[in-house]
């Protein structure tokens, strides 16, 4: 069995069935939803074919304006936040035994994929008034009385840090795994402590995938919709909630879909930069 | 015509040329070793005859009948990988019975041939092991088998024996050997290791560039070498120049050497002289001169290396023979012409 | 160092763990009061999943969707991997690309599309359409699994099967696939473990018309707390903790996870 080209018709044969799949429930509806973004929107949740650009007209608007701004700092500081405390995690827990790493990955795995919902109502309970931690606070004599934390920025702030924290873990998990040990150790030798031996010898081999990580992170945060609902104010609520909302609550597709093609576009944007960042790791 | 042939075999990969050329004619029944440095073309050679490379020109015949595009497994094959390629998932006993299975063997009769080999390799009783837990020794034993299961038309072996410590390397190439002309299989090994291609093989091809430098028995490799690579990669030798002088004399390092003569119109050449070859006399009486300075004493050998005209020389001499020198003494050097051969410059 | 990176690691679990042990603890409350620390003891919020004819109608809709759409995940999968490790053809992983996009991407943006295109065709709410906006969302998992487990695969073992008389499809039924398989077994339980939790493709696909227990969660926050919520969340916790801890028994969880190799 030599691995060459395809080159009779049957060797493309394992190919069909997802090419298919792939192409008509993912390539097309993109392009529906393109499509649909420049389409005119009538009363009463319909639409029209047409082609438009009122939908991206409405981006120009103060109150879009606002939202878009918050979305985006509201993803830099999660992402921040994640990666200031993640790099370090990482990097103790790659050198941990391999038991231990274990036992943390399938944690993190199962925080990862519980659903943002339930996150969203593990966090509201916590910060609630009857159930909260402030309970705590006042058993400990720390207040007076229990309090409600939500509707709050901290509160959406804290449970996107939650949400996207064991993403960030496992997004450097391998690049730390495979950071040469005895960089380290050298650094050792020559009379670093581990501490100035992290930020001075790991911190500075791993600067792209850092960054990487920021912009994967960042984008992980930008998806994020139902904990600025949950947990915040409107003033709080994302790109991302935005669209849920104009699809489902306003039935105003057209201006979903086009907002939809503006964060990809961003996302796009900052993978491909965080694509880039890698290659440069790679050619050095 | 029967038996491996080759014709003009060439590969190229893009604007590289792996192989380029190779005509050989493997008669059934021998042992062929490819013997060549790393990157010399043997495995790209070998892989083409089993049909996991196609080759870019030339064509290959086994049995009489053309098989250059014949896929790998309509070929009959048994073949031994470099890493031997068991199977992770499978018992000692199903690596073995796999190429009986796939073909449809009823059971009982896979069941037989797997106890066979087993016996035939010294490991009764093993068919039921992991493949992990065997040694290196074990493992390569079951490759051995699982290769001659079906009892192919062609055995071949690529770098069968790199991965063992090099005493039980050299036990298993006398067992493979045995084993070869016990079931008298055409057999291919590719190796890099010329003792190896030494102990075991009828015909050793020696490559090199992609190139068949010499395809010939051991002995005939070894003491008449077509060309100084082929001298110089096949044991120890001496390469010195030779000349032809004015009166159209041999001259070795400036010392004209009876009994040796330079092929007709030709006036330089190389003198390829084994170190046993090399006797250390008395300097003077038409002795080479020169400069003793360094002594190996390997024990079951002795290494004795001279300086001589701008040229380095070593004599090798068993532990009775020891010559009575030391470093930095003058000694004469005396060529033996029976044993030296005169290769092109 | 020791004592300092104890303390870290304490700090951050106990971050990580704060309100799923919140969570815990309301839903064992006695009385359907959200309160912590729990006033009485009462396992009747879990019975309640599989009592109560919604929330075991949204369980079942939930573990439906999620089996059937990891199954079909797995279905594009598999080909594609094999595919591109079989042949050579770069211009294919343009398929890999579009395998990766809809996990890479913020899941409102796949989710609007597959809206958008369910309603055009008039598909929209139909079941069977969550399983393949399920299916296509989360390709990526098996996809990434099974890239991981080909590579690994040493070829010369598939040119020995070649040689001892084996065709493709034999190859591929006796060396790869038993092979594979453990990087199958683990692409299919991340697939099935994140469809059960996913609530924003399903909710944008057939929200109107079917519950699976993050919508039903999320409808009934709406509406009023009720402690069923928390035990839904402790009870996915844990099977998603069972089936990752499955997947590192019987496999090698940081070698899929990209770490290099097996020994640490």
């Amino acid at each position: 069995m030599r691995r060459e080209p395809p080159q009779r018709l049957a060797d493309y044969g394992p190919l069909f069935f997802p090419a298919g799949m792939l192409t008509v429930f993912f390539v097309v509806p993109f392009a529906t939803m393109i499509a649909v973004s420049f389409f005119q929107r009538e009363q009463g949740g319909f639409y029209t074919a047409a082609f438009v650009f009122d939908n991206y007209a409405r981006f120009l608007s103060l109150f879009f304006g606002k939202v878009l701004g918050f979305s985006l700092f509201l993803a830099v500081a999660v992402a921040v936040a994640c990666v200031v405390i993640g790099i370090p995690f990482t990097y103790l827990l790659s050198r941990s035994p391999r038991k231990i790493q274990i036992v943390w990955l399938v944690a993190l795995l199962s925080i990862l994929s519980l659903s943002e919902v339930m996150i969203g109502f593990a966090w509201s309970t916590l910060f609630s008034r009857t159930a909260g931690i402030t309970n705590l606070f006042v058993w400990l004599g720390l207040m007076v009385q229990p309090q409600a934390l939500t509707p709050s920025f901290g509160a959406v702030m804290t449970a996107m840090t939650y949400q996207a924290f064991p993403y960030t873990v496992l997004v450097l998990y391998p690049a730390l795994v495979r950071l040469d040990p005895t960089l380290t150790e050298a650094a050792r030798t020559l009379g670093a402590s581990p501490v100035k031996a992290f930020f001075t010898v790991v911190v500075p081999a791993l600067r792209n995938t850092i960054l990487a990580t920021l912009i994967m992170v960042f984008i992980f945060a930008l998806g994020s919709y139902l904990l600025p609902q949950l947990l915040g104010r409107p003033q709080h609520w994302t790109l991302s909630v935005l669209i849920t909302d104009q699809a489902i609550y306003q039935s105003n597709m057209p201006f979903a879909a086009a907002m939809a093609v503006f964060l990809v576009l961003v996302s796009l944007a900052l993978v491909g930069l965080a694509l880039y960042a890698g290659q440069q790791r790679q050619a050095k | 015509m029967s038996g491996l042939n080759l014709s003009h075999v060439t590969k190229q990969f893009g604007n590289f040329t792996a192989v380029n050329d190779v005509s050989l004619s493997v008669p059934d029944g021998t042992f062929v070793c490819l013997l060549g440095p790393s990157g010399c073309g043997k495995t790209t050679l070998m892989r083409m005859i089993a049909g996991l490379d196609l080759p870019t020109g030339g064509s290959i015949e086994l049995g009489g009948a053309d098989i250059t595009t014949v896929p790998t497994h309509r070929r009959e094959l048994g073949m031994v990988f470099q890493s031997l390629a068991l199977f992770p998932h499978l018992t000692v006993g199903e690596n073995i019975a796999y190429s009986l299975r796939i073909r449809g063997t009823p059971k009982d009769a896979q069941k037989k041939r797997v106890d066979e080999l087993l016996a035939m390799i010294h490991l009764p009783g093993f068919a039921d092991r992991s493949v992990a837990k065997l040694s290196g020794g074990q493992r390569q034993r079951v490759a051995i088998a699982r290769a001659l299961a079906i009892s192919p038309k062609l055995f071949l072996l690529d770098e069968p024996l790199s991965a063992l410590d090099a005493k039980l390397r050299e036990a298993m190439q006398v067992e493979l050997r045995q084993l070869q002309q016990r079931l008298g299989i055409t057999t291919i090994v590719v190796t890099h290791d010329q003792r190896e291609a030494m102990t075991m093989a009828d015909t050793v091809v020696v490559m090199n560039g992609g190139e068949i430098r010499q395809a010939a028995a051991p002995v005939d490799i070894y003491r008449r070498p077509a060309d100084s690579f082929v001298a110089d990669f096949i044991g120890q030798t001496n390469l010195l120049p030779v000349e032809a002088d004015s009166a159209g004399r041999a001259s070795v390092l400036g010392e004209v050497v009876e009994g040796i003569a330079l092929p007709a119109g030709t006036a330089k050449g190389l003198l390829s002289v084994r170190p046993e070859d090399v006797q250390l006399t008395a300097p003077g009486h038409g002795a080479i001169a020169g400069t003793v300075t360094f002594i190996r004493d390997l024990g079951g050998a002795i290494e004795t290396f001279m300086e001589a005209g701008g040229a380095q020389v070593i004599a090798v001499s068993a532990p009775r023979n020891r010559p009575d020198v030391s470093v930095g003494q003058s000694v004469g050097i005396r060529l033996d012409p029976a044993t030296s051969v005169v290769l092109a410059r | 160092m020791t004592a300092l990176r104890r303390l870290f690691f304490f700090v951050v679990g106990l971050f990580l763990a704060l309100p799923l042990i919140v969570v815990a603890g309301v839903s064992i409350n006695a009385r359907q009061t959200l309160a912590f620390p729990p006033q009485g003891f009462s396992l009747s919020w879990y019975g309640q999943i599989f009592t109560n004819a919604e929330w075991r109608n949204a369980l079942i809709a939930s573990l439906t969707l999620a089996a059937s759409s990891a199954l079909l995940a797995l279905l594009i999968a598999l080909p594609l991997a094999w595919f591109l490790w079989r042949r050579i053809a770069p211009w294919a992983n343009i398929f890999q690309l579009l395998g990766v996009a809809p996990f890479t991407l913020p899941p409102v943006i796949t989710a609007l599309g597959l809206l958008t295109f369910w309603a055009t065709t008039g598909f929209y709410g139909q079941p069977w359409t969550a399983v393949i906006s399920h299916g296509i969302f989360f390709v990526t998992l098996p996809l990434v699994t099974l890239s991981l487990g080909f590579s690994a695969i040493d070829r010369s073992l598939v040119e020995a099967a070649a040689t001892m008389g084996a065709d493709d499809r034999t190859v591929f039924r006796t060396v790869v696939l038993p092979l594979i398989l453990p990087y199958l077994v683990s692409g299919y339980a991340f697939a099935f473990v994140l469809s059960l939790n996913e609530y924003i493709v399903a909710y944008m696909t057939v929200g109107f018309t079917m519950e699976t227990l993050p919508i039903k969660i999320f409808n009934a926050l709406r509406y009023g707390y009720t402690p069923t919520m928390a035990a839904v969340t402790v009870l996915f916790l844990v099977i998603a903790a069972v089936v990752f801890g499955l997947v590192a028994r019987f496999g090698d969880l940081p070698k899929l996870l990209g770490a290099m190799s097996d020994e640490r």
